[in-house]
């Protein structure tokens, strides 16, 4: 943790060395140091994460200016605190073992693309050498944070113009259960959610998202869902996220929300059994709805295919207008314009007792349905046009 | 008198298995504890030269499972130990079928020795996180209480439900009886030799294409101290017993330095066949189902009961690599080196274009 608070001045052109006479090496402004050539790798992936953090543009988010850039702000300094403890012991260990003599930085620490490219390589040599941490649901933070989040971000920020409001009713620690609506024939409004909160959160949290038991069946989208903080919507594992103090995000619609028609679009479907209020109560977490609007529209379903579907076992299989005419090209969403909002936390720590109590359960559920009904169509309202700015 | 009455640590205990390494390691370790009595290994073949010397302070009695009735009444037996299990089938002995008698019908066989046995106060049971199964609905996590949602593919699995389902029959017949079943995560350690060590021993190191299960492993010398620890106090119940932590598979092979080589799932389960018919790599579809779905249990219970935490998963792995450092193709140091060689070479590089300007 010494090393952080020298943190600001590290990039620093210094003014006094840049002297003709002076050896090329030094010349141009790396400062070799005994001290930073022994630590060896340099503040990797989360520089990198850092120059590609959302810098809010204010004619981009204009309700909500203030939280935004406090948390832009704060973001650039969190990952490097998270990431600091984090590769201390294997990742130092590892570099120890480096020439001693080489210099560790790539040359002229102010240009961002030397420190991108030494810290792409960190990353691959702690990729390579199996030095991260997965916790024991899969998540690997260190994965979501360099590669994962990064694309998510063009996808949210740049594709689909998210802005999200009511950050404010996300808790900056402990758990909290987000309960958002199910869109979109591919479920990308869950990834959305999570790189958008992650990232314009001002506690930077992970989104502990609840999927379907079909997409851990799916090898490879299965691995990609675990090394991104998902697990299987089930109630041992979200009372034992919750009860760690994780933010889980669940969409209790399923399948019967993501594949529904472009016609039912913003009606929220049945919310099944209510196990995701069990949970909450379980747990005493608060849950907070949210409303995302968007998502409908990045692939239309105008049709079903029912019987391709049972062929394929498949909840369902869609027709677009892209898809499946356009073949791959019809996999690109449509860049509809998004909004997340979040509403006013529900407590539940007083009805800890009533977890069994389906009567109290199917209350709550249907006062989050509610919420989320009401908040969806607000939000309609100020975005007459899906495909506007 | 036997000195088991004041301590609680019984005065004359059965060990089976002792032919194997587990079984042999449980009953030395317990014949040098100054609290137990008499050590008894039971074993129906004499034991390889791998453990003899092992058990030079253990009475050892070749018998098969099913003429324990006798030894349990003679000696006066106060607690057992149940090790006997075959994980994998070996061809060179009976395979498959061979393997299942041994585990099933030998489970059975002791246990009903035991229900005669009167003054018998305390049994341990070895089984296997592979109690869980494995289900695509499973749970990321498993605690003792955890019903498996399908029953396992794989003839160990099968194996160790059974085996637990007699040990809660014997439960119910025999209150009296302690009876411990310890689930234990995959062994590994710097000279456990399993199917699993085995697996990663080798430089190349199949996989099942676009699955990274969670897996778990417990170091040999702590499922030893579990398994004294069950003999000497009063543990009923039932224990998984795992390093706290989890390591993905790619990321132990890579720790390992070895290179992963993803296989289609049905040829994965094809070439273990092939492999198990040409004799060389025991790989069932216990192994394959574990690669697939990954296996992480919880262990808050065993470090309540016990007061006692295994290492880490990641550090009894770290000690196995340091032991079979000999096939590694990909070490740390040398990933660092190359780090290095590209970070000076983009250095030197930019330095003489600066200086041409």
């Amino acid at each position: 943790m010494t090393d952080e608070r020298r943190e600001p001045g590290r990039y620093d052109v210094p003014l006094d060395v840049a002297g003709p006479d002076v050896e090329p090496a030094l010349r141009n402004g790396h400062r070799r140091t005994a001290r930073r050539a022994a630590v060896g790798d340099p503040r990797d992936e989360p520089d990198t994460a850092a120059t590609d953090e959302p810098v809010p543009t204010p004619e981009r988010r204009p309700a909500a200016p203030a939280p935004a850039t406090e948390g832009a702000g704060r973001a650039a300094t969190a990952p490097r605190k998270k990431a600091a403890p984090k590769k201390a012991a294997p990742g130092r260990a590892a570099t120890g073992s480096a020439p001693p003599g080489g210099p560790a930085v790539a040359d002229r620490p102010g240009d961002p693309w030397d420190r991108r490219v030494a810290g792409g390589l960190a990353f691959l040599r702690r990729r390579l050498s199996g030095d991260y941490e997965v916790d024991e649901f899969g998540f690997d933070p260190d994965l979501t944070g360099a590669v994962f989040h990064p694309l998510l971000r063009l996808l949210y920020r740049d594709w689909f113009r998210t802005e999200v409001f009511g950050l404010e009713h996300v808790p900056d620690s402990g758990a909290g259960l987000v309960v958002g609506n199910h869109s979109g024939t591919v479920a990308l409004d869950a990834l959305i959610l999570s790189a958008a909160l992650h990232d314009q959160h001002p506690a930077r949290r992970y989104l502990r998202l609840l999927g379907a038991d079909l997409v851990f069946r799916m090898p490879v989208v299965s691995e990609i869902a675990r090394k991104t903080g998902g697990t299987v919507a089930c109630n041992p594992d979200a009372e034992r996220l919750l009860g760690t103090g994780e933010l889980v995000g669940v969409f209790p619609e399923g399948f019967k929300g993501v594949g529904k028609l472009y016609a039912d679009r913003y009606k929220l479907q049945r919310f099944g059994r209510g196990g995701f209020v069990s949970a909450a109560l379980r747990t005493g977490t608060p849950i907070v709805p949210v409303a995302i609007v968007g998502g409908e529209e990045i692939y239309p379903m105008l049709a079903d295919i029912k019987p391709l579907a049972r062929l394929l076992k498949l909840p369902y299989f869609p027709v677009t207008p892209t898809f499946p005419w356009l073949g791959p090209l019809g996999m690109v969403p449509l860049p509809s314009k998004w909004l997340i909002q979040f509403c006013p936390p529900i407590p539940t720590a007083h009805l800890t007792d009533s977890a069994d109590d389906p009567l109290v359960v199917f209350n709550i559920a249907d006062q989050v349905r509610e919420t989320i009904q009401h908040t969806l169509y607000e939000l309609l309202e100020r975005r007459p046009d899906p495909f506007g700015p | 008198m036997t000195p088991g009455d004041t301590s609680g640590a019984p005065g004359v205990v059965v060990v089976t298995g002792v032919g194997r390494y587990l079984g042999a390691h449980v009953a030395a370790r317990l014949a040098t504890d100054p609290r137990i009595q008499r050590v008894i290994g039971v074993d129906p073949t004499s034991p390889g030269p791998e453990v003899t010397d092992l058990l030079d302070r253990v009475e050892r009695v070749r018998l098969d499972l099913g003429s324990l009735g006798g030894l349990l009444a003679d000696l006066e037996v106060d607690a057992v130990v149940h090790l006997a299990l075959v994980s994998a089938p070996d061809p060179q002995h009976g395979g498959r079928s061979a393997m299942k008698d041994q585990n099933v019908i030998g489970t059975m066989q002791l246990l009903a020795a035991c229900q005669r046995a009167p003054r018998l106060r305390k049994l341990v049971v070895r089984s296997s996180t592979a109690a869980y199964g494995a289900s695509f609905r499973d749970p990321a996590v498993f605690t003792e209480e955890t019903e498996p949602r399908e029953v396992p593919r794989g003839g160990f699995g099968r194996d160790i439900l059974d085996i637990e389902g007699y040990v809660r029959g014997f439960r119910r017949r025999r209150p009296d009886v302690t009876a411990t079943v310890l689930r234990f995560a995959p062994f590994i350690g710097s000279t456990a030799d399993t199917t699993l060590t085995r697996y990663f021993a080798q430089p190349l190191v199949p996989t099942v294409f676009g699955r990274d299960p969670r897996l778990q492993f417990v170091h040999f010398d702590d499922a030893l101290e579990v398994l004294h620890r069950s003999i000497v106090e009063e543990h009923p119940g039932t224990y998984n017993v795992a390093g706290p932590g989890v390591l993905s598979l790619s990321q132990a092979i890579r720790r390992a330095g070895r290179v992963a080589v993803p296989v289609l799932e049905p040829g994965l389960s094809g070439a273990a066949a092939l492999a198990r018919n040409l004799g060389f790599g025991r790989y069932g579809l216990d192994q394959v189902d574990l690669f697939v779905h990954g296996r992480v249990v919880d262990t808050t219970r065993l470090e309540r009961e016990y007061g006692f935490t295994p290492r880490s998963t990641a550090a009894a792995f770290e000690d196995f690599i340091r032991a079979h450092h000999g096939g590694s193709l990909l070490t740390r140091g040398q990933l660092a080196a190359a780090e290095q060689l590209v970070l000076e070479g983009i250095r030197q590089v930019r330095a003489t274009m600066e200086e041409r300007q």
